[in-house]
């Protein structure tokens, strides 16, 4: 809500600039949007007076005007707009005036004729099109008659005034009036608060006569009516209009925009209704009826809820209450009696009806939040009396009321131990009551307790808690010390998973991957590859897109759209990890389970081309090392084996291995599958994706120290001729079982399938290492355990040794 | 000619042929020249024979004493080509010190991460602990322990990504909070708390807004905590996270699970308070909510809020990477291009 710094000043002696102010309300109620002034930015914009009028030679709408602004000779302005006419004052630009949006006015020719400046229009002053009164959207804007050529326009349209934009909290309602706001200030700035209070001239005879209302109080706790008789429309005055399109509405007519006033000035939310408009003399305030319908002001059709409350006649709804009133009741030419309502509806049905037909207005924010219960005969009243001083209308006898729950307000306890224990200050009993009166609660004191009486409109205030806020916020933020807890000891440790996911992050990074973190909300297909046991996909309700509809099985294809980001970019270098979660779901659950899973994916060459060192494309080997070394750094008990994996379907059939720990499979490795790389467009890519759930629930190696042996060692070299379908891992496990006692390892040195071996076989050689950790080893127990190794490498896996 | 004199002449040009020498090769041939077999000291000792036995141990000792002054020469010449030859050796290996070193792979963790984990162990060393719960939660936790039940109004249905009428995507990451009160033991001591994680809201991605982003939430309950240690604990983060000179302001808002509720600004990273147009000219730049927690909430989690109170507070990493990097659209962090990842190198 946009409040008005000369609307506040009038009912507060504050001797403080509006800039300021918005920040003292910012730092003690509510947050300030901004602060403006409309007149900012303008220049050399000046009441005009039409002296005469004729058409442009050369156009159909142009005319040529002589303006008088003030000086001794008037200028000659050419001006396209439709109402402009002899006799009117008009906002005139003059030559090297600036409008709004910086727009810098010159003199100029329009079809040949000079035109020295511009008359404008509400708009191009800067105006929203919103507040422009609709007589003058489509045209400039005529000023009052008695507006001297010549001034600056600025005072007589209200552009001088500085506008405060609250940005309302959910709590404070009260806060969207000018009273609510004056209160806060009073209590912020400690002044004496002076509120003018409604005087009603009642005439003419009892409203009971005229008007019954039946009310169903769980919806409207308080409906009370007036009725005022022989208003005469007409625009309001120039001071009225003003407030109104300094708050962002839009003037309309005199009665209208009481309504509007009193809500602005008193947060009540009235409405206004042509009373010869009703069917019978009967209003009613239920709920709607299956079927019904209602025409809004607006003039859009809503097919109404049984949860909606309306007004209604004998007939038919009226108006969505507390929301928008309806068309045929509305105040139109011609209206002469006027019913005005205040009222309180149940805010919870008001935010569904809002909500549901897409009309969240002025009333309808207000009611939702929650208005003064203590000011709805007040606010009426106001709204009375201005009618007859405004309108020259004649109000009724006395008010009808439909329901009348005004609520108790409420009574709080507290202590000032209390409060000084929370806010951990040292007030004195004297401060914090002086805080809750100037708030205008009522104490009372006996002892260390405070009794409190809260006033009504703060209707976000139950609790102890809630008076500690206000104490808080008015003795101020700042003035609180700023201390840490104290109290007993607590350790402060990461856990010894956290502690190996960032372990498992660093040596990642060391291993040249850098971290991503990509949507765990993606599209149904790419939630269901590289799956590494069975799940169904778990889907959103409404999602935003199908982008990010269904939670993530894999962390692999998030990469994938990274790497294809990163390619439709040009980026052709890639290596990336991400640690994160994946979503199982069993059938029949509604709720997945999370695990943590860790995964990698490099394209292109891990390590940059270089002047010295040529770039080598990533392959399976690259792959399988760092997950190797990753798994070596986790310490990882237990042997760690690579099995084929043919059967992935997004994989590489020939170079995807299943990853085992202790014959636990944990993850896999390999190149994804070509035709998943052209699905994303992406380059070759490897990707390994580890179940680290798993990882961290392993049993982990403990460090040892191992003597370093003073003998020396002794190697031999083999190498053999096998079959192609002769592993690595087989030649070495028969090595190791078969080497001996002193084999302390098996490296192999070369692997060949070139030309010089014969069709289907390769070529392998590896460097046995011998070494007796008590004596130094003899060349014949070497020799024996060498010869033994290689028989049996001939007897077993039909090599020939070389 | 005496022997005496012999010998001098002999050294005076022994010492000269030495000098000349000029690579080891000539060193060995005037070696081999002066003090070989044929060599003139050994011919002119032969010639001691003629000598007096008087006269004979004192030219015997001049000789000696030629014989090692040339030797020496020998040595020292030989050790100063040596050492030239090895000069021109080093002098030609000079390798050019401003070729650039040869690369190694060496990846970063990702910028959120950093400030993550900058949090973590700032709060693990006042005592913290780090506790990350589910990322699908169930309603209960996420809103109605919040002291959000299902009608309240500040509980935007469209903001939440359900997945059935009691499933969502955590919004916050303080169900984790709301799991911890219920089963901490006070007679253990106090909770202190963060849980940071990846938290879910239903919005359409652009510039400032994320689906996905992040959350530290913390949470400290005890006996005598108080709105003070709020402040300072905030505080201490702020110059944790962005340094000494930046000041904490808070100011009045409004959370249902936090009575009082605050938000906190920080003093602008632009222009240091003095007023931008990033700050909107107040100088401040808003980081954080956090408040004292509401009662409802410790009394749904069966903590009494006569006895206990505390303080809890969030802050969201994405914002601050953004404030303090200048980041201008959210969906960096989550595109995921390696050009930007390599940028945030600084650690710690
Ligand atoms: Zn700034």
């Amino acid at each position: 809500m946009k409040i008005s710094y000369n609307w506040i000043k009038e009912y507060l002696d504050l001797n403080v600039k509006p800039a300021d102010l918005a920040e003292k309300i910012e730092r003690t109620s509510v947050e300030v949007d901004s602060v403006t002034t409309p007149s900012d930015g303008l220049k050399k914009i000046v009441v005009g007076h039409v002296l005469s009028m004729v058409a442009h030679p050369d156009s159909d709408h142009l005319h040529i005007c002589q303006v008088d602004v003030g000086e001794d000779d008037p200028l000659q302005i050419v001006c396209g707009a439709p109402n402009v006419a002899a006799g009117q004052n008009v906002i005139v630009a003059l030559p090297g005036s600036r409008i709004a949006d910086n727009v810098k006015i010159k003199k100029s020719k329009m079809r040949g004729v000079p035109s020295a400046g511009m008359i404008c229009a509400l708009q191009e002053i800067g105006f929203s099109e919103d507040v422009v009164p609709k007589k003058y959207v489509d045209g400039i804007y005529v000023l009052p008659a008695d507006a001297k050529p010549g001034d600056a326009v600025y005072d007589y349209l209200g552009m001088n005034d500085s506008l405060i934009d609250l940005d309302v909290t959910p709590n404070r309602g009260d806060m969207l009036s000018l009273y609510g706001t004056l209160h806060d200030l009073a209590a912020i700035y400690d002044k004496p608060l002076k509120l003018d209070r409604p005087d009603v001239k009642e005439t003419g005879t009892d409203i009971q006569d005229q008007l019954t209302v039946h009310v169903d109080d769980q919806l409207s706790s308080q409906y009370r009516m007036r009725l005022v008789k022989n208003v005469k429309l007409a625009p309001s005055p120039m001071w009225l209009q003003i407030r109104l399109w300094n708050a962002g509405l839009r003037p309309i007519n005199n009665v209208v925009d009481i309504t509007n006033y009193i809500m602005l000035k008193y947060g009540q939310p009235l409405h206004a209704f042509d009373y010869d408009k009703f069917a019978g003399e009967d209003v009613y305030v239920r709920t709607a009826k299956a079927g019904e319908k209602l025409t809004t002001l607006d003039e859009n059709d809503h097919d109404l809820d049984e949860t909606d409350i309306v007004i209604a006649d004998e007939k038919a709804p009226i108006a969505l209450a507390g929301v928008m009133g309806g068309l045929s009741t509305s105040i139109q030419d011609g209206t002469t009696t006027v019913a005005i309502e205040s009222a309180v509806f149940e805010h919870d049905h008001i935010r569904k009806a809002a909500q549901r037909h897409n009309l969240h207005t002025d009333a309808s924010q207000r009611f939702e939040r929650g208005v003064n219960q203590a000011g709805v005969q007040e606010a009426l009243d106001a709204a009375a009396q201005m009618m007859t001083e405004l309108a020259d209308g004649e109000v009724q006898v006395g008010t009808v009321v439909g329901s009348d729950n005004v609520p108790d307000p409420a009574v709080i306890d507290i202590t000032l131990t209390h409060v000084n224990a929370i806010l951990g200050t040292a007030l004195t009993m004297d401060q914090v009551t002086h805080i809750l009166e100037s708030l205008g609660f009522t104490v009372a004191v006996s002892g260390d307790k405070l009794t409190v009486t809260v006033a009504v409109r703060r209707n976000d205030i139950h609790i102890p808690a809630d008076l500690l806020e206000e104490i808080a916020r008015i003795y101020g933020y700042d003035q609180l010390p700023a201390t840490l807890p104290t109290g007993r000891m607590t350790m402060g440790t990461l856990t010894s998973k956290q502690r190996l996911m960032r372990a498992t992050r660093h040596s990642l990074e060391g291993l040249g991957l850098n971290q991503a973190i990509s949507y765990a909300l993606t599209t149904e297909a790419k939630a269901q590859m590289f799956m590494m046991k069975a799940s169904e996909p778990t889907h959103l309700a409404w999602p935003m897109t199908v982008d990010h509809a269904v939670l993530r099985m894999n962390v692999i294809s998030g990469l994938l759209d990274d790497i294809a980001y990163n390619s439709a970019r040009k980026v052709k270098d890639v290596a990336l990890y991400e640690q994160g979660r994946v979503f199982y779901r069993e059938d029949g659950n509604d709720r997945p389970s999370e695990e943590e899973h860790i995964a990698g994916a490099i394209t292109g060459t891990l390590m940059p081309e270089s002047w010295n060192q040529p770039a080598k494309a990533v392959d399976f080997y690259q792959m399988k090392g760092i997950v190797a070394a990753y798994l070596k750094d986790m310490a990882v008990n237990g042997d760690v084996t690579y099995v084929p994996n043919a059967d992935m379907p997004e994989m590489h059939p020939g170079r995807t291995a299943d990853i085992l720990v202790h014959g636990h499979r944990i993850g896999f490795l390999g190149q994804i599958h070509p035709l998943v790389a052209k699905q994303f467009k992406i380059a070759a890519t490897y990707v390994f994706e580890l179940n680290l759930q798993a990882i961290i629930d392993m049993p982990k190696q403990e460090n040892q120290y191992d003597v370093i042996s003073r003998y020396p060692a002794i190697t031999r070299d083999i190498a053999m001729l096998v079959d192609d379908d002769i592993t690595n891992d087989q030649v070495v496990a028969l090595i190791e079982r078969r080497g001996g006692a002193f084999l302390q390892s098996v490296k192999l040195f070369d692997v060949y399938d070139g030309v010089k071996v014969p069709k289907g076989k390769k070529s392998l050689a590896y460097t046995l290492t011998y070494q007796d950790k008590h004596e130094t080893l003899v060349d014949d127990a070497v020799t024996q355990a060498f010869d033994k190794v290689s028989k049996r490498l001939e007897d077993d896996l039909g090599a020939q040794i070389r | 000619m005496s022997l005496k004199d012999k010998l001098s002449e002999l050294r005076q040009r022994g010492l000269a042929d030495i000098k000349q020498s000029s690579d080891l090769k000539d060193v060995n041939q005037v070696r081999v020249q002066l003090l070989g077999k044929k060599g003139p000291i050994t011919e002119v000792l032969r010639g001691m024979r003629d000598l007096d036995a008087e006269e004979r141990p004192k030219v015997g000792a001049f000789a000696n004493e030629i014989r090692d002054d040339l030797t020496n020469a020998l040595t020292q010449r030989k050790e100063e080509l040596e050492r030239a030859v090895l000069n021109a050796q080093l002098a030609k290996e000079t390798v050019d010190v401003t070729l650039p070193g040869t690369p190694v792979a060496k990846g970063e963790p990702h910028v959120i991460q950093q400030i993550v984990d900058q949090i973590e162990d700032l709060f693990l060393g006042m005592g913290y602990q780090v506790l990350s719960g589910p990322e699908v939660e169930e309603d209960k936790y996420n809103f109605e322990m919040m002291n959000l039940p299902k009608n309240h109004p500040a509980r935007d249905m469209q903001d939440t990504f359900y997945i059935t009428k009691e499933i969502l995507m955590r919004t916050q990451t303080s169900p984790m909070q709301a799991r911890t009160l219920e089963k901490h033991d006070f007679s253990q001591g106090p909770l202190k708390m963060i849980s940071p994680g990846v938290v879910y809201r239903r919005d359409t991605d652009d510039p400032t807004h994320s689906h996905q982003f992040h959350q530290v939430e913390g949470l400290v309950i005890d006996k005598h905590i108080t709105m003070a240690d709020l402040k300072g604990t905030l505080q201490v983060l702020a110059h944790e996270l962005f340094g000494d000179k930046f000041d904490v302001r808070l100011r009045p808002s409004y959370f249902p699970f936090t009575e009082p509720s605050v938000e906190a600004d920080i003093t602008c990273f632009n222009c240091g308070g003095k007023g931008c147009k990033v700050c909107k000219n107040t100088g401040w730049i808003e980081v954080l909510g956090a408040g004292m927690v509401h009662p409802n909430v410790l009394k749904m989690a069966g903590v009494d809020p006569d006895v206990y109170g505390g303080f809890a507070f969030g802050v969201g990493p994405d914002r601050f990477a953004m404030l303090k990097y200048g980041v201008d659209d959210i969906r960096n962090f989550y595109l995921n291009d390696v050009r930007f990842l390599t940028q945030f190198t600084k650690k710690g």
